[in-house]
């Protein structure tokens, strides 16, 4: 099992004249979940881009570390699997093409098994070679967590996992979540009580709206 | 390599969805179409027709060559690309899939030219084949690069030619220069100082592209 550390040193982030956090100082650590909580517009989202290395700080530090070495900005994408609202999957492709393309373009090995095993986990084993544009938005949230873990990576960050899933895609989550958890480092992003009941420890970004808490 | 797979996926997806091939058609189609119309049974000169070759040229890269980036921002996968890969692989990609665009298209137009106009008689080809070849990769990077900034701006049809004639002009004159000298059969000896002009702005382009990608790419 390899250590994941992810070091936030006073991390602020200001969109024009409007502060969405300050002075978060923080270190999320392998084996664990944490939860990202806060009302709407709180800046859950830009955390977690922040957090993915999508997004820059305003000022401040992230630090991505595995068995203590520091992880170069240009390898970070590998270590990564991020779910979350704002990712758009290719429509005009089908689920294994879309697949393909991302281990490809990762230069990571195409794992069929691998594949297979998360199609029939998230049941769309069946229509995994049809068009994406024809999927529903459950079917096409299932495949987000199918692209976010094929490639096995180190840190998941799930921004709004559970939405537009029925109740038995929601536990297929929270059980790959625990599941994960036990070798990576999971971070939840989410307002829903059930999706933060998975949680070992929850950070409210509302309390870095004025000042590093107490 | 990855860059390879970047450029098979775009590939791919413009065979689905057409987005740029057929925008690309049909401005070459009409464009030639309204030229030769409006000439008529009139005889042009060999210098008006290799003028004419380049301004078709330049506008079909407007009307086609930001596809690279508009695309992705437009159908919100600028996010998935950033997670699987770093932005010099995407660029690269990207860079690719723009200079099989422009040769195909440019390729494509020079022999409507040839087989259209009479006028259009080039009596040095190795010089124009040169011109052609370094003409082309110039387009390419400086429409990857113009495309990667206008996709995140609001006005992104009308930003991209403006902000492409003054990028490209230097590149188009001189063009306009060494087609001429290989209508003229002059050598390819007298003309080093344009071919060294294009291969400077090919590398300037290159250099500043690659430098810049990496701040236009990240929000």
């Amino acid at each position: 099992m390899s250590s994941y550390i992810l070091s936030l040193h006073n991390v602020t982030k200001i969109f024009g004249r409007r502060l969405i956090f300050e002075n978060i100082n923080f270190e999320f650590i392998s084996g664990k979940i944490y939860g990202l909580a806060g009302p709407n517009g709180s800046g859950k989202s830009t955390l977690s881009k922040i957090l993915t290395g999508l997004l820059s700080t305003t000022s401040g530090k992230i630090e991505h570390k595995i068995n203590d070495k520091v992880i170069d900005e240009d390898r970070l994408q590998n270590h990564i699997g991020f779910v979350s609202p704002y990712l758009v999957l290719y429509d005009e492709f089908s689920t294994i093409e879309n697949l393909q393309h991302f281990c490809a373009m990762r230069g990571v090995e195409y794992n069929q098994e691998k594949v297979n095993f998360l199609l029939n986990e998230f049941n769309i084993y069946d229509r995994r070679n049809e068009l994406l544009k024809v999927y529903s938005s459950g079917m096409k949230q299932r495949i987000k967590f199918i692209f976010a873990m094929l490639h096995s990576p180190n840190f998941l960050l799930f921004d709004e996992p559970t939405s537009n899933l029925d109740n038995l895609g929601k536990e297929k989550v929270y059980e790959l979540t625990q599941k994960e958890a036990e070798d990576n480092l999971v971070v939840i992003a989410s307002n829903e009580d059930s999706d933060l009941a998975l949680c070992n420890e929850v950070i409210n970004i509302s309390d870095f709206k004025r000042g590093t808490p107490n | 390599m990855r860059s390879y797979f970047v450029f098979r996926k775009d590939w791919q997806s413009e065979l689905r969805t057409r987005y740029a091939i057929n925008a690309l058609a049909m401005f070459i189609l009409v464009t030639i179409s309204v030229i030769l119309f409006s000439i008529g049974q009139e005889n042009i000169s060999e210098y008006l027709t290799g003028g004419l070759l380049w301004v078709v040229i330049f506008f079909s890269a407007m009307s086609g060559l930001s596809r690279a980036f508009v695309s992705e921002e437009e159908r919100g996968t600028t996010m998935t690309l950033q997670l699987v890969a770093s932005p010099t692989v995407i660029f690269s990609g990207k860079l690719i899939f723009n200079i099989v665009l422009v040769f195909l298209m440019n390729i494509a137009i020079t022999f409507l030219f040839i087989i259209l106009f009479d006028s259009f008689i080039i009596n040095n080809y190795s010089l124009f084949f040169a011109a052609f070849v370094l003409g082309n990769f110039g387009i390419a990077v400086s429409s990857t690069i113009i495309a990667a900034i206008i996709s995140k701006t609001g006005s992104k049809g009308t930003l991209y030619p403006v902000l492409s004639f003054p990028i490209l002009l230097p590149l188009i004159l001189t063009l306009l220069e060494l087609t001429k000298f290989a209508i003229d059969g002059e050598l390819i000896e007298d003309s080093f100082v344009e071919i060294f002009v294009l291969i400077s702005y090919d590398v300037i382009m290159l250099t500043a592209s690659y430098l810049l990608f990496d701040f236009i790419w990240k929000e």
